[in-house]
């Protein structure tokens, strides 16, 4: 199963995400490689053998600095058919779902997505993916090679394995159409600490803050957790916290060790970002509120008395 | 400046829904709705035809026959005319054969601009945009959380993990839009009664030229295979915040488990 991870970067580092994918894939087992794209990745590239890929093929070239999808397209697909790769994985993200989507177009391959697990079945590869709000889980396959997936955020930890990969460059053909779309201005990170994906722990706020100051509790908290704070979807849309904080269906995906969620009520759109947590810890005052359905650790309470408190408490303990 | 817009039909929200267990696909008999996501996709072609003063604003749906209600809609909101790829052999299309089929509809109609919404409600999918560009050979933004067009280009604000950025294309070219571009309006009497009038083109497969191994399941690289129950989370403790000792019982928990 000769299978071609690609590493998504950001900064100057290789996403955890696509890490995650590459471990997963080289503990499958076969032949694995993995590809990074971009302008100046050829150290990047290196540090792929550590997560399990055999060789790595870097696509250098100033029209792949921008994180688009369509340059990467064309220089996926010129790679799968020249070395033909049956399967090819990308850990979830805006950029990477276009890029595999664009792909599966290019060659006329199966896309399977959202998948939150991967499993050889009498060698047959086999996706699991939660459906209808994830009340469901199916099983999903691809009826020809190449086999595209797209893993679910934070499905997979990253896992080193020691070993050292070849670094291959890749000649980097880009179609016109896939120049169209041009980067005007980048996005830079908005704040401070942690970027909610990689934290261990997360104090998210919702509508039951009541109020967009009250946020200060909830950073006071994290700060002393060592966390990160994270916000749902209709806080941000009001305007209350920065949207690189949401967590849910059109935000982010996360899965720290410890979730503490304060006034938010647990629609499914936020629960499918944040299921994946290790321990889920929900305060609300109402007590018929959904997220309750699915927390650890259910406080039916005033999160503006009981936040403070706990946040004394945690101190009290480190210091 | 002609805008086709595809929209999609999925199952009311309200309503219970579930997968076939006989044939693994989305049971969609029940109450259905013009995917929600897709109204913001409309919004604003309707916004782009009304700041321009003329323009056309077309609606495109591929789905079985009984979904006219839900095309119809879109009239009734405001689309000045409807597309509806209607045909049994195209029933359990995969991402890569729907993308084949609207794009030779997209194609038959040479716009200037095609708007998507950001995700279909039933499937989860967030992905066709980008298939449906690549089939097209036009440039593709996604995540646009504004859309502005001038000099023959759009320039958007797009939705990424980190942020905003601003990405600029030439039209023609296809851009699929966040929940957060708009608020969509809703249908006036006046419209829904003038969407009857409206011109309604119902197209088969081999109207379009879509042969039988390009699209339906013929047509799809992918599968399901198998239905399961969602993993279970375990035992959850509850607390009461009657004494007001919440916080040391939240403490004590997280201590235990080795959390703090």
């Amino acid at each position: 199963m000769p299978t071609l991870v690609y590493l998504e970067d950001h900064e100057g580092e290789l996403v955890p995400g696509s890490l995650g994918v590459l471990s997963k894939a080289a503990q499958l087992g076969g032949d694995v490689a993995a590809v990074v794209c971009g302008a100046g990745v050829k150290d990047l590239a290196a540090e792929a053998g550590r997560f399990g890929a055999s060789r790595v093929y870097a696509a250098d070239d100033p029209a792949l600095e921008a994180p688009l999808p369509q340059p990467r397209v064309d220089v996926l697909a010129a790679l799968v058919r020249e070395q033909d790769f049956d399967t090819v994985l990308f850990g979830a993200s805006v950029l990477t779902a276009d890029l595999a989507a664009g792909l599966a177009a290019r060659l006329g391959a199966g896309l399977n997505w959202d998948l939150v697990d991967l499993e050889l079945r009498d060698g047959a590869l086999v996706g699991k993916r939660p459906a209808l709000q994830d009340s469901v889980y199916v099983d999903v396959g691809w009826k020809s090679e190449p086999r595209l997936a797209l893993v679910r955020a934070g499905t997979f930890e990253p896992a080193e394995s020691g070993g050292e990969a070849e670094v291959q460059d890749v000649a980097v053909e880009i179609q016109d159409f896939s120049r169209g779309a041009v980067m005007v201005e980048r996005a830079h990170a908005e704040s401070e600490g942690p970027s909610i994906e990689d934290a261990d722990v997360i104090v998210a706020g919702g509508r039951g803050l009541g109020d967009p100051d009250k946020f200060a509790l909830l950073e006071e908290l994290a700060k002393a957790l060592g966390g990160a704070v994270a916000a749902t979807r209709a806080v941000v849309d009001a305007g209350w916290y920065p949207y690189a904080t949401q967590v849910g269906q059109t935000g982010k995906n996360v899965s720290p060790k410890l979730y503490l969620a304060c006034g938010i009520s647990g629609a499914i759109q936020h629960k499918v970002g944040m299921q994946s947590s290790g321990t889920i810890v929900a305060i609300n005052k109402d007590a018929n509120a959904p997220i309750f359905e699915y927390a650890d650790l259910s406080v039916v309470g005033d999160l503006h008395e009981v936040v403070p408190k706990l946040t004394e408490l945690v101190r009290g303990r480190r210091g | 400046m002609k805008v086709v817009v595809c929209v999609k039909e999925v199952p009311e929200a309200s309503a219970r829904t579930r997968i076939d267990p006989g044939t693994l696909r989305l049971d969609r008999s029940g109450a259905a709705a013009l995917n929600a996501f897709d109204a913001h996709a409309l919004e604003e072609a309707l916004k782009i035809r009304e700041g321009a003063g003329d323009g056309e604003v077309v609606a495109l749906m591929m789905a079985p026959e009984r979904a006219a209600d839900s095309l119809r809609k879109a009239l009734a909101v405001g689309a000045d005319r409807a597309v509806h790829v209607a045909d049994d052999s195209l029933a359990g299309s995969d991402l890569v054969a729907t993308a084949r089929v609207l794009a030779k509809a997209v194609e038959r109609e040479e716009p200037d601009l095609v708007l998507l919404g950001q995700q279909g409600a039933d499937s989860d999918g967030a992905v066709l945009w980008s298939a449906l560009a690549d089939l097209l050979r036009l440039p593709v933004v996604s995540q646009a959380a504004s859309l502005d067009l001038g000099d023959g280009k759009v320039t958007s604000k797009r939705q990424t993990e980190y942020g905003y950025d601003v990405i600029e294309a030439p039209l023609p070219c296809v851009v699929a839009v966040s929940d957060a571009i708009n608020e969509p309006r809703y249908p006036s009497l006046k419209g829904i009664m003038g969407a009857k009038k409206k011109p309604y083109e119902t197209l088969s497969a081999s109207d379009l030229g879509v042969s039988a191994d390009e699209a339906g399941e013929a047509g799809s690289r992918t599968e399901v295979t198998g239905l399961a129950e969602p993993p279970s989370r375990g035992d959850s403790v509850r607390i009461e915040d009657d004494g007001g000792d919440a916080a040391e019982k939240i403490v004590a928990y997280l201590a235990e488990r080795k959390l703090i």
